[in-house]
């Protein structure tokens, strides 16, 4: 009888196994049927900081219900550098995409390209729609339509910290030139590193790249720019930041490592952005916040640059809950939501009647931002953008670890770029 | 393992009906009938075996090899995504793909590495399982105790020990830095400079991988019988020649399986690349596998044809290696 026990079991694993495979994750059906009250389970893939900005969106988003009793919002928060990935998994094999996702800038025409999206124009997603800053809006049209709603805005500057400035004896650095010898002072001075400089995410070379005059690729011109004589330039650039001892890098835990680093006192400055704000103040160096100082990104040869950047909320098209998840996307990009995460979390709001509130025009963080928004090079809203970074940073790890040459980092990447953008020059 | 039984007493059954039919009997229908009427139990019972092992393996198997021989990528395959209705329009390239990665660069320099890191890792936990196992062999105070200890990182899933792993070879923040910085050594970049990720993912797959080896040459030393140390030592052999000249040959059939075994998962290590460094810093230490899963889950868009490419040039490569291992210990007479 051991055999037939034995075959029992696995016809029993078995249809356990298929069971699973059947059954439905994601979203209840449900929306607006009939009485024309909202139901169901709207789920939300969240991508913000982990540990600050989380628990305030946490809570934003499920007070949704308070408007919408009968609705079910069920927060997730995916780690910012997987979420672009998981999603298409999950959206192309139609189980386990969320109803509502932030989007970063550059998915969203990717995505809605790809048809996972679904238009928001005419829908309840979007309202008020002339409020939102046009650089804002602009991620979010692709192909004559609406695919997203914008949540926040954002840019880089140099955050610093004040004290060790002031230990050094040290002005805040405008140009690189300057930055290599403030780093050289403070090394001097008070044995800190200068510049934390992450390396395992291309994001951060943006601003370099842009202050030689260099950019990814000239999108009117269908043309490739990275591996140009400016391109080259900037990669020669962070090298050098990094083999002077200016700046220190990490090729493998970049985030954290630079976070820590800041916010222990053990590097005086660091690039970064508003997204960094909520946990850089939860260090043991910033619990007076005043000590936090702020300043653009230092200029290269060409002048200053640094990319703007920022996040949409947009609808998977496969969506059983589409009104629902229509009312939420509105609902986290309402002039009183982003009245709530500006105040709290120092995130640039989308809507220009918000920066006109008080708590909102009072933030030393958001009214230093605002001006860098606006000037902030803004990149091709093109399908490929949230393709461009793949091939880049694995380039400017191998040029920050010395496995390859500035020459040779920037032609791979070109390379790359022109298999990927069929007929560009 | 488990998936070798089943489909060998497949084909043996199989076997036994083909050759029923063609010995030409005169009654092949009714032999085949015979088959199924008194083994039909034995065919009831693997039924389910197959179908799961068809649908688990076979299907995803031929699926790859035929993306391998076409353009598919995130672009042109087939989705389906509430209202919007979007067909494949991939096409059949034949061997392009193949001949795309055999003449390119990626390819043979990401082999290189891997062949290294498979020969560095087998060579080391086996000499590393070998030396351990023959010293608790030995009886020594708290030999149990040490056994069980030497299996702990076999006891510990995977991903947590490497995990652990990434914590101490942080290169701010690390136990192992920290440590180093208490002596006076500056910080050591084990994960963030291209050789030393190398040394330190090999560090830890070995690491993960002695108390595989350890058990298994454990086992077959107790095998060896006593008596033949003890004859040994009366003619007046030295421990050297009783290792070389017992151990060893007595080792032989359990080592060759190890040593196989072990190179086929090392080849294919994903856990331990993915989850230290991703095949980073840049490439540096990008297996085959990592690499093609990057192809088809990382990279955008996502390029399924040329992720299935590498996945059968893996399989042709393991068979390959297979079959001459096993030819070479034919030869020299071992039965396998």
């Amino acid at each position: 009888m051991r055999r037939g026990i034995a075959a029992t079991a696995l016809v029993a694993a078995l249809g356990v196994t298929l069971a699973a495979c059947g059954s439905d994750s994601g979203s209840n059906g449900g929306g607006s049927k009939g009485s024309g009250e909202l139901s169901g389970t709207v789920t939300w893939w969240d991508t913000s900081t982990v540990g600050s900005e989380d628990k305030v969106f946490k809570k934003v988003a499920e007070d949704f219900k308070k408007k919408h009793p009968k609705v079910t919002v069920k927060y997730v928060n995916v780690p910012f550098g997987e979420a672009q990935n998981k999603f298409k998994n999950a959206a192309q094999s139609g189980s386990g995409a969320p109803d509502v996702i932030r989007s970063e800038v550059a998915w969203t025409p990717e995505f809605a390209d790809l048809g996972y999206l679904a238009p928001l124009d005419g829908t309840a997603a979007l309202k008020s729609a002339d409020d939102f800053l046009p650089q804002a809006a602009a991620s979010t049209k692709y192909n004559g339509k609406t695919y997203g709603v914008p949540q926040v805005i954002d840019s880089m500057g140099i955050f610093y910290n004040k004290k060790i400035f002031k230990d050094a004896g040290v002005e805040v650095p405008k140009t690189i030139d300057e930055l290599k010898t403030v780093s050289a002072k403070i090394k001097q001075k008070t044995g800190k590193t200068g510049l934390y400089l992450r390396g395992d995410d291309a994001y951060w070379f943006l601003s370099f790249l842009y202050g030689e005059g260099g950019d990814l690729v000239d999108a009117e011109k269908k043309t490739v720019t990275i591996d140009n004589e400016a391109g080259v330039k900037g990669f020669k650039v962070v090298k050098d930041l990094v083999d002077s001892g200016a700046a220190k890098t990490d090729a493998t835990d970049g985030w954290n490592n630079m976070q820590t680093a800041f916010k222990d006192g053990k590097a005086a400055m660091m690039i970064n952005g508003p997204w960094a704000v909520a946990d850089t103040y939860a260090g043991k160096e910033f619990k007076d916040k005043a000590n936090l100082g702020i300043a653009p990104v230092p200029a290269g040869s060409h002048g200053q640059g640094a990319p703007q950047g920022g996040h949409n909320l947009a609808v998977y098209a496969g969506s059983k809950n589409l009104d629902a998840s229509y009312a939420f996307a509105e609902y986290m990009t309402s002039a009183e939501t982003q009245a709530t995460v500006a105040k709290e979390l120092s995130l640039l709001p989308t809507r220009q009647s918000v920066y006109i509130k008080p708590d909102v025009a009072t933030n030393e963080m958001i009214m230093f931002f605002k001006p860098v928004v606006d000037k902030a090079v803004e990149r091709p809203w093109i399908p490929e953008t949230g393709s461009l970074f793949a091939p880049l940073v694995t380039e400017y790890t191998k040029v920050l670890t010395g496995q390859t040459s500035p020459d040779a980092g920037a032609k791979a990447t070109g390379d790359a770029y022109r298999k990927l953008l069929k007929d560009w020059k | 393992m488990a998936v070798d039984t089943p489909s060998q007493s497949v084909a043996k059954a199989a076997g036994d009906v083909a050759r029923g039919r063609s010995r030409g009997t005169g009654k092949p229908r009714s032999a085949a009938k015979r088959s199924l009427s008194t083994h039909w139990y034995a065919w009831a019972m693997v039924a389910p075996v197959i179908i799961v092992i068809a649908v688990i393996i076979g299907y995803p198997l031929i699926r790859g090899i035929y993306l391998s021989l076409t353009n598919a990528n995130e672009r042109n395959v087939a989705r389906s995504i509430g209202v919007n209705e979007i067909p494949a329009t991939y096409e059949f390239v034949g061997l392009d793909n193949y001949a795309d990665a055999l003449t390119g660069s990626q390819f043979l320099s990401t082999l290189g590495w891997t062949l290294l890191w498979t020969v560095a890792c087998v060579s080391l936990t086996f000499a590393l399982g070998l030396a351990l196992a023959n010293i608790l062999n030995r009886k020594i105070a708290g030999r149990s105790a040490y056994r069980l200890m030497l299996i702990l990182p076999w006891a510990v899933p995977g991903f947590v020990s490497v995990f652990a792993w990434r914590f101490l070879y942080n290169q701010d923040n690390g136990l192992l830095n920290k440590i180093l910085a208490g002596g006076g050594i500056d910080a050591v970049p084990w994960l963030n400079d291209p050789t030393w990720a190398k040394f330190s993912v090999i560090l830890v797959n070995v690491w993960l991988g002695i108390p595989f080896m350890m058990v298994a040459l454990l086992g077959g030393l107790q095998s060896i019988p006593s008596e033949m140390y003890e004859a040994a030592e009366m003619d007046g052999a030295n421990a050297w020649q009783r290792f070389r000249h017992i151990t060893m040959p007595g080792l032989r059939s359990v080592s060759t399986t190890v040593i196989l075994l072990s190179t086929i998962w090392t080849f294919n290590m994903f856990p331990v690349i993915f989850l230290l460094t991703r095949g980073g810093p840049g490439e540096a230490t990008q297996i085959l596998v990592t690499q093609a899963y990057k192809f088809s889950f990382e990279v955008s868009p996502r390029d399924f044809a040329q992720s299935s490419t590498w996945g059968v040039l893996i399989l042709v490569l393991l068979m390959l290696f297979a079959a001459v291992y096993r030819r070479v210990l034919r030869k020299q007479g071992e039965v396998w």
